[in-house]
């Protein structure tokens, strides 16, 4: 193992600690639960409150993104595990201002059992809390509503919260996630395992010099497993994927998203987006802004993921639109 | 019909710390079989909650029935996460149901208690029977239970029936085709493993029949 950590059971608790004692002019964690970290401005007076989460591993997702603007509040879950139906509970108290909230996060099972247990706990308080679940990967299953969130959610709250920002109600704020969601694809490449910190050992098996195209973020199977090939083939082939999925077609516009799964350097991550232009180039699809390094990770695997969302004008703005969280600033 | 096999509170608790024990000696198998299917952290998570429930179980000594199992479900609902974590937190909560305001149950009690903390998984987690999960071991041992009863056979019988039940079903999801959790995703290749849900669950079954005085 090559992870510095003390007793495992401590390290979800350790990293909330440094994380707000580093991001303390951003966040805290809320008083009477230490799993929901809240931003300093929550809750903002008028404003739809904007709650993300999931399990721990995946940093800077969920928390990283708490701050002006953005999400005010994530509920933080054990390694690869949703929260506590609890915490979801705690978040609305935390940020709900009088316009509801919105529970966004990657649809997992586990975690549309927890946050629903969360938003019924909420109902009987009389606080309105919609859902909107995201579904980004492409490979996941055929059916999109079967589908796992992977480092789409990063648009999807971005988008969600911009327009909470604005201050629209919470109908809106759920029509724009549910938009952002329907224009987002995403799929991965695994290179190696993450090792799991409890167990000190990996999460699963994938041998030295192989790769498995279209894994998901926890090591779920993907399309098919083989030899490692070089960066323009490996993002060829994600892309051939991708692309005719959604569709995105010549003239349309995308926000593009290489992302890192924890242990890829921005080295190999450029390379692989110097590909995806060029691709995108050559299908005509024009590139309006683009993020390259690790927003959605799986803590020290190996590889890469590349994200596209579809753009019109209103999803531009929302983009576009200023924030200021500790692994997100946008002027 | 098992007008004497009245349970107290002192098999419960009995029972729940044998299952915490249980839990802690078998992290790393439990985490084994999710990693083959899962995500890898079943035995971990269960753990977590257990090792809470251990920690304050002293502090509910002087509840009812009912109130003991709310909170041992209370506790893992807010610790576990993940599945697990609502799907053994209903069962808890709802298996102490026909314990309100009781010290002991009776055996026949002791049925009706099962049978809310099965429904309570199924409906929580939506499955049926054949998704390969836990209802693959729960259900059919709450079905074995109920016939064994029906056959008039002896208490300790019907455990055992019980018990074997549950051993089966979830024997059987080794052939199945997962259709819920994360393991859905990998349709065919999910076939070959145990359910790591129908193991724990299990497990703890048989504790039950372990620590059970007749």
């Amino acid at each position: 193992m090559r992870r510095l950590l003390n007793d495992p059971y401590d390290v979800v608790e350790e990293m909330l600690e440094g994380f707000c004692r580093a991001h303390s002019e951003h966040v805290h964690l809320y008083e009477d639960d230490g799993r929901v970290v809240v931003s300093n401005l929550a809750p903002v007076k008028n404003k739809v409150g904007v709650i993300i989460g999931g399990g721990s591993g995946h940093e800077p997702l969920f928390l990283g993104y708490v701050g002006e603007n953005f999400a005010d509040a994530a509920v933080i879950g054990n390694i690869n595990t949703s929260p506590s139906p609890e915490s979801c509970y705690n978040a609305v108290k935390a940020v709900d201002a009088g316009r509801g909230c919105i529970y966004l996060y990657g649809n997992y099972a586990g975690d549309v059992m927890n946050f629903d247990m969360g938003a019924e706990m909420a109902a009987e308080d009389g606080i309105r809390v919609e859902t909107v679940t995201i579904t980004d990967d492409v490979y996941s299953s055929e059916n999109i509503a079967d589908r796992r969130g992977v480092a789409g959610d990063f648009f999807v709250f971005k988008a969600a919260a911009a327009k909470a920002a604005m201050g629209a109600d919470l109908d809106e704020v759920v029509a724009a996630a549910k938009k952002a969601n329907d224009n987002t694809r995403s799929m991965g490449v695994a290179l190696s395992s993450a090792t799991h910190p409890a167990t000190g050992r990996a999460m699963f098996e994938l041998a030295e010099g192989d790769m498995e195209i279209g894994m998901g973020i926890h090591g779920e199977p993907g399309v098919r497993r083989g030899k490692l090939q070089n960066a323009d083939k490996v993002v060829d082939e994600i892309m051939s994927y991708i692309l005719p999925d959604l569709p995105f077609e010549a003239g349309d516009e995308v926000a593009v998203l290489v992302n890192s799964l924890g242990a890829t350097p921005l080295m190999d991550l450029h390379i692989c987006y110097r590909r995806v232009a060029q691709i995108l180039d050559e299908k005509k699809i024009k590139i309006y802004s683009s993020l390259v390094g690790p927003y959605a990770t799986t803590m020290d695997m190996f590889g890469m993921s590349i994200t596209l969302m579809k753009l019109d004008s209103e999803l531009k703005e929302l983009l576009d639109y200023p924030c200021n969280a500790p692994y997100y600033v946008k002027k | 019909m098992y007008t004497d096999c009245i349970l107290g509170k002192d098999y419960f608790y009995q029972v729940i710390e044998k299952i915490a024990g249980l839990i802690e000696e078998k992290r790393d198998y439990l985490t084994e079989l999710d990693a083959a299917i899962g995500d890898a952290d079943h035995g971990f998570n269960l753990s977590i909650g257990f090792r809470e429930v251990l920690k304050k179980m002293p502090e509910w000594k002087d509840k009812d029935i009912k109130g003991f199992f709310r909170s041992v479900g209370m506790t893992l609902l807010g610790k576990v996460g993940g599945a697990a974590g609502p799907l053994y937190g209903s069962f808890f909560m709802k298996f102490g149901e026909p314990g309100s305001g009781k010290d002991e149950v009776t055996f026949q009690e002791l049925f009706e208690m099962f049978k809310q903390g099965v429904e309570a998984v199924e409906q929580r987690g939506k499955a049926i029977l054949g998704e390969k999960t836990m209802v693959d071991a729960l259900r059919p041992a709450l079905n074995a239970f109920e016939k064994a009863m029906k056959e008039n056979l002896e208490a300790k019988q019907v455990m055992e029936a019980f018990v074997d039940a549950a051993r089966q079903g979830a024997e059987a999801t080794i052939d199945m085709i997962a259709k819920k959790g994360r393991a859905m995703r990998l349709g065919e290749r999910s076939r070959g493993h145990l359910d790591p849900g129908a193991a724990s669950s299990t497990m703890i079954l048989e504790v039950f029949l372990d620590c059970f005085p007749f």
